[in-house]
């Protein structure tokens, strides 16, 4: 049977820091146009599959390719950018003495070169793609403001807005919805589903109502203790027994 | 392209640019400033493009080199070797006829009687100019290239910059490096022709020293305002943040690293024809410390701080050496400590800090009124995260 190539596919991948392992044999296959949710208790190993996926830190063994072409283990940070995967950190880290719009300057794709940047004109196209990131995130009366004064939840969205403006093919999103307000949490959703087919998500998210809004049926990937639990549709893993026993048991009493 | 300034700048920066590089050299050319104080300033302006160079890096790179004294004093020995070799039959050992081949005095000395491959080029001053931008570059490409590709940072970045200054002074001591040993280069006579030791000559250097002050100022503000400024004041934030924003900021790092060097060497090369010397106690850590004091007192991550506070903390050693030649040093560092707890922005920030205390002071009459209370969060640019 022929398969469409997988965007990203992992396999066997082990992560261990000095005694504790994070990533436990994790395979795990994206396809492209797809919005993944990746839920999962705390430790459960969510941030650090992003961080090797990014080239933060590198996996024991295992494998992971982009396209089924690029090894994304023999390249640095960078170079994974470069190739069109970008991230939104778990805590809000943009450029804090930057403006806003100067962040997002930063974050347009095109050029990275030392000799390029000395002679960097933002062209009119690009004040326009900025100009239109700005009203989606809803910071265009903040563009002049420095991302540091931003509230957390706008943070966020610069966050956000910032990956937009990379035009990642894939985006990976770290709790977008953490120190957000319900209707900030719902707006976040609705513009992560307005991506979802032009770029491929991974959205790791605790906030089960936000997981809801935004899987809709779609697959939904359970992670413990460094290993794939289960995987399925969001009802399909709300009523899982394993997952109910390690995560939402817990968690469903308080949502 | 339109300047990098604005309005306001501008106009302090012609106004400075004409009293430094037209009008002290015409009151020193009028008699009203004499030759003694005109050098002075012609000093104090090479240890200005000294500061500069701390400040592009940690001011606004984040990079706290404390080697930079090391770069400065290289370009002195690039252009103090064309000095040496043009004092010619004017050396004491020439004089006495033991020194046929006019050969620099120490070398005499040494019992070398030929001058050494090295040394032959720098009977060209264009030569020795080049070198002052050559050699520091490399040196600094080469030692950046490695500790960048290593990503070492932080406080491991000015060891490892103490270390090459240290290690390089060492080697200057030597007296089998050919370059002086810890006598360096003095004594010197004609540079390009002319009497070094002149006042026209002297009043020449001090206009050169000014206006590449000036040039370089303008040079470092263009690039602030740059993509290149915004990515170097990215990687001092927050440089993880830069690889994952897809820039290689090793790459940007080592720009930096060896602009500054060039910037500091041309400053030491500026610095000793008009000081009339150079040895290895010039490129010692202290050296680079004190730099680094000038910067934090005057306003890291300014371009104007690093100016004044080489200028202004030069003349205060003048004077205090003078006055309390014990004190200096107390002085120096109680002036740091001071800085660094009370003056964060050094003397650049002080008319905002005065601004915000009379603020505090006379709150009623300079409270603005309430903001409406619509949108609390947007309007407060505070973090208060809306928390759950």
């Amino acid at each position: 049977m022929s398969h469409k190539p997988f965007l990203l596919s992992a396999e066997g991948l082990n992560k261990n820091f000095s005694g504790f392992q994070a990533i436990t044999d994790l395979s795990f296959y994206l396809d492209e146009g797809e919005l993944r949710t990746v839920i999962g208790p705390n430790g459960a190993g969510k941030t650090t599959f992003l961080d090797l996926i990014t080239g933060r830190t590198k996996p024991d063994s295992g494998t992971l390719e982009f396209e089924e072409s690029h090894n994304l283990l023999a390249l640095n940070e960078y170079e994974i950018y470069r190739l069109g995967i970008g991230r939104k950190f778990q805590t809000p880290t943009v450029y804090a003495d930057h403006t806003v719009f100067e962040n997002l300057v930063l974050s347009l794709e095109g050029s990275r070169g030392v000799w390029a940047s000395l002679f960097y004109r933002l062209r009119p196209a690009e004040k326009e793609k900025i100009g239109s990131i700005l009203e989606t995130i809803n910071l265009k009366d903040r563009a002049h403001w420095k991302a540091g004064a931003l509230a957390h939840g706008q943070k966020q969205w610069l966050e956000i807005g910032m990956l937009l403006a990379q035009n990642a093919r894939l985006l990976l999103v770290d709790e977008p919805a953490a120190g957000m307000t319900d209707e900030e949490t719902h707006r976040t959703g609705e513009l992560l589903l307005s991506l979802a087919g032009q770029h491929t998500i991974i959205v790791i998210e605790h906030d089960m109502t936000f997981v809801r809004q935004i899987s809709q049926g779609r697959k939904v990937t359970v992670l413990h203790q460094g290993r794939i639990l289960c995987e399925g549709p969001v009802d399909h893993v709300q009523n899982d027994e394993r997952v109910i026993e390690v995560y939402l048991g817990r968690k469903s009493k308080a949502a | 392209m339109s300047l990098p300034l604005s309005k306001r700048e501008l106009a302090g920066f012609i106004v400075a640019a004409i009293g430094l590089c037209i009008l002290m050299p015409l009151l020193n050319a009028g008699g009203v400033v004499d030759n003694f104080t005109l050098n002075t300033w012609g000093k104090y302006l090479c240890y200005a493009l000294l500061a500069i160079s701390v400040d592009l890096l940690w001011g606004y790179t984040g990079l706290l080199s404390l080697g930079q004294a090391l770069f400065f004093s290289l370009g002195g020995y690039m252009m103090g070797m064309y000095l040496m070799l043009m004092i010619g039959d004017l050396g004491v050992y020439a004089r006495s006829g033991q020194n046929p081949n006019l050969l620099p005095d120490f070398m005499v000395f040494l019992g070398h009687t030929h001058l050494p491959a090295f040394w032959k080029p720098f009977f060209s001053l264009p030569f020795a100019i080049l070198m002052v931008f050559v050699v520091p570059g490399v040196l600094a490409y080469i030692f950046g290239y490695l500790a960048f590709r290593s990503r070492i940072k932080g406080v491991y970045f000015s060891i490892l910059t103490q270390a090459l200054t240290y290690g390089a002074a060492l080697m200057f001591f030597r007296n089998d490096m050919i370059m002086g040993g810890n006598n360096g280069f003095t004594d010197f006579r004609f540079i390009a022709g002319a009497d070094v030791r002149s006042p026209e000559v002297k009043r020449t250097l001090y206009i050169v020293t000014a206006v590449i002050v000036c040039l370089v100022y303008l040079g470092c503000k263009w690039l602030t305002t740059t993509k290149f400024g915004l990515v170097q004041r990215a990687v001092r934030d927050s440089e993880t943040r830069v690889l994952f924003s897809g820039y290689a900021a090793a790459n940007y790092k080592l720009f930096v690293f060896v602009l500054s060097a060039i910037i500091a060497s041309i400053g030491g090369a500026l610095f000793v024809p008009q000081v009339g010397i150079i040895n290895p106690s010039e490129m010692t850590t202290e050296r680079s410390l004190e730099a680094v004091v000038w910067v934090a007192v005057g306003g890291r991550g300014t371009l104007i701080g690093p100016i004044l506070g080489a200028i202004g903390i030069n003349a205060l050693k003048s004077w205090a050496t003078r006055a309390y030649p014990d004190l200096w040093l107390i002085i120096l560092g109680g002036m740091f400590v001071l800085v660094v707890l009370f003056m964060p922005k050094g003397i650049v920030g002080l008319p905002a800090q005065f601004k915000a205390l009379w603020r505090r002071i006379r709150p009623p009459a300079a409270e603005p009124a309430p903001l409406p209370e619509a949108t609390p969060a947007a309007v407060v640019p505070a973090e208060t995260p809306a928390a759950k």
